[in-house]
């Protein structure tokens, strides 16, 4: 399929992780596609720093008929990739913008809004709907309790697409791929150190999540929760307790004052489930409770309850997880 | 060195949500305000960062007179003075630009926020201002270390984090594990009576979003419980069942 004869156009920005798009940015990609089919118009990519041109490719799979390359900048700026995707936007007369709301989304984001003067839906959950001039799109609020119908009445409008909430869609388009430099981009953050654990497995965007809480006694018991993650392929988090205590780090505190996920599934082990803790876990598809206490709140939200000392539960888990994985 | 801090007025974090008003407006009946805890992690590291008269901590908030209890605790927390800009908040837009029409008229090194507030999460207020101000930013920050001049700075990364460095000014948006969270003292508490806090009309400005309804949470259907001894029937479950594995 080629290029509409539209001038308008929904644009999006595809974040590459070292050279590489990972299933994040396929989602991305592919809510943006579904964007550009409710308004009729083109989808155009935006990457930005070292990408080979195969990979550039893969995101015409997604529905990308053109992939614009930014190679010029090699470090992330969000002052200076907010210049290059508003340039962007300029030159493709997008009307809407699209990115993730990643860590560095939440950066850039606000910064391509008001360089376009742009409503802004942060947290995006759905595809928006569309109203004449107008889009309205749900998003999360009050960290997960709730969700919000936000309108934006701009002539652009800028969306950031939380990770998980849309499925990836393959949509074959043969893309072509541009060169884009941007005039006015210039970096004044230095990149000094980048640390990746390249055996872990990002918790925001992760489909599988084991978490525990204070029923695990000490971290000297974590190892129980690392093994049942290893044979699920699973990550890490824990509960704000958990990590208050220095037992875990704070990146894996999952809840209203830490990160919220909406993995395929979440087990919470030796998790009470405390208000706080439930607002940033709801959107998880599926979730497990292990705990001791048969009238911990956690078994009011789970979809599946086991009434046991984690301890016990969690090895006798791993081997059956490892005898399902064995079999299949 | 002159740091300001922007606060933000949140329902407490044990707080039931519910709506009014056809599920228009939030419900704040009998609901208890806070100061946004991320907003307090950045104050505490605002306070330590000027402790032993480096330097002074000016909050900010955008807000009704509702507010100042909050204020009053960013005061009573270490922050030597306060603005409130009397207006209530019509979108992120709204209050970048209240915020940054205040700092363009002061010579601030640092402008420090939380990663984003818990009610509606937008995390756009920190890189908005920036981008009103024409200076860097740097989001979801775990580490802030400043010499006056140049600060270095950890960020969070998806798997990872990110160590950058940048010169002031800058904005930088605060997360857990950038200070430990303080406890105002008795002196603190006596002395936010009496610290100044400036109130200034709103600057003009656009709308550019609105929130026209809000939605709860589908209830989850009744747990299904699984003996103990029969975990590989939960295992099977999630491949059958819920086809999560």
């Amino acid at each position: 399929m080629g290029l509409k004869e539209n001038s308008m156009s929904v644009l999006v920005y595809v974040e590459n992780t070292e050279g590489q798009f990972k299933k994040s940015a396929f989602e991305v990609v592919s809510y943006a596609k579904a964007i550009a089919d409710q308004l009729n118009t083109n989808l155009v990519a935006l990457s930005i720093g070292q990408v080979a041109n195969e990979q550039l490719n893969n995101l015409g799979g997604y529905g990308a008929q053109k992939v614009l390359n930014c190679n010029s900048i090699q470090t992330f700026d969000s002052q200076a990739y907010a210049a290059v995707i508003s340039e962007a936007a300029t030159k493709e007369s997008a009307e809407v913008v699209v990115m993730a709301n990643s860590f560095s989304g939440k950066g850039l984001s606000p910064r391509v809004a008001v360089k376009l003067k742009a409503g802004l839906a942060s947290g995006a959950v759905e595809l928006p709907q569309i109203n004449g001039g107008q889009l309205s799109v749900k998003k999360t609020a009050y960290s997960g309790k709730a969700f919000a119908m936000l309108a934006l009445n701009t002539q652009v409008k800028v969306i950031a697409l939380n990770p998980n909430a849309f499925q990836v869609k393959e949509n074959s388009t043969a893309a072509q791929i541009e060169s884009f430099q941007a005039s006015s981009a210039t970096s004044r953050v230095k990149v000094k150190e980048v640390v990746r654990a390249s055996d872990k497995i990002s918790l925001p965007e992760a489909e599988l999540v084991v978490s525990a809480g204070r029923g695990m006694k000490g971290p000297e018991n974590w190892h129980l929760v690392e093994d049942l993650a290893q044979a699920l392929g699973a990550a890490t988090a824990c509960s704000k307790p958990v990590s208050d205590a220095g037992w875990r780090p704070h990146e894996e505190h999952v809840g209203q004052t830490g990160i919220a996920v909406s993995p395929n599934l979440y087990i919470a082990v030796g998790i009470s489930g405390a208000i706080q803790h439930l607002a940033g876990v709801s959107s998880s598809k599926t979730i497990v409770a292990i705990n001791k206490d048969p009238e911990a709140p956690f078994f009011k939200v789970a979809d599946y309850g086991i009434v046991g000392d984690a301890m016990e539960v969690l090895p006798k888990l791993t081997e059956a997880v490892k005898a399902y994985k064995a079999q299949s | 060195m002159k740091i300001l801090v922007c606060i933000s007025n949140v329902p407490d974090t044990t707080t039931k949500i519910t709506f009014t008003n056809d599920n228009t407006e939030f419900n704040a009946a009998g609901v208890q305000f806070i100061l946004n805890p991320y907003d307090e992690i950045a104050l505490s590291r605002a306070i330590d960062l000027c402790e032993g008269g480096k330097g002074t901590v000016t909050v900010i908030n955008v807000g009704d007179s509702s507010t100042e209890p909050t204020i009053r605790k960013a005061l009573a927390i270490g922050a030597d003075d306060a603005v409130r800009i009397n207006a209530i908040p019509q979108d992120a837009y709204f209050v970048a630009t209240q915020i940054a029409e205040y700092a363009k008229t002061q010579q601030f090194d640092l402008i420090l926020t939380g990663r984003e507030s818990i009610d509606h999460n937008g995390a756009q207020v920190p890189a908005m201002i920036a981008e009103l101000l024409d200076i860097p930013s740097v989001s979801i920050v775990k580490k802030l270390d400043f010499d006056g001049k140049t600060a270095t700075l950890s960020r969070e990364i998806e798997g990872g984090k990110e160590v950058v460095e940048v010169d002031a000014p800058f904005v930088a948006s605060c997360a857990e594990g950038v200070a430990e969270w303080k406890i105002p003292n008795m002196r603190g508490i006596m002395s936010a009576r009496t610290k100044p806090l400036q109130v200034m009309e709103a600057a003009a400005t656009e709308q550019l979003s609105k929130i026209n309804q809000y939605q709860t949470p589908a209830p989850r259907s009744a747990v299904k419980m699984v003996d103990a001894d029969n975990v590989k029937g939960l295992v099977e479950l999630l491949h059958s069942e819920a086809k999560v594995i």
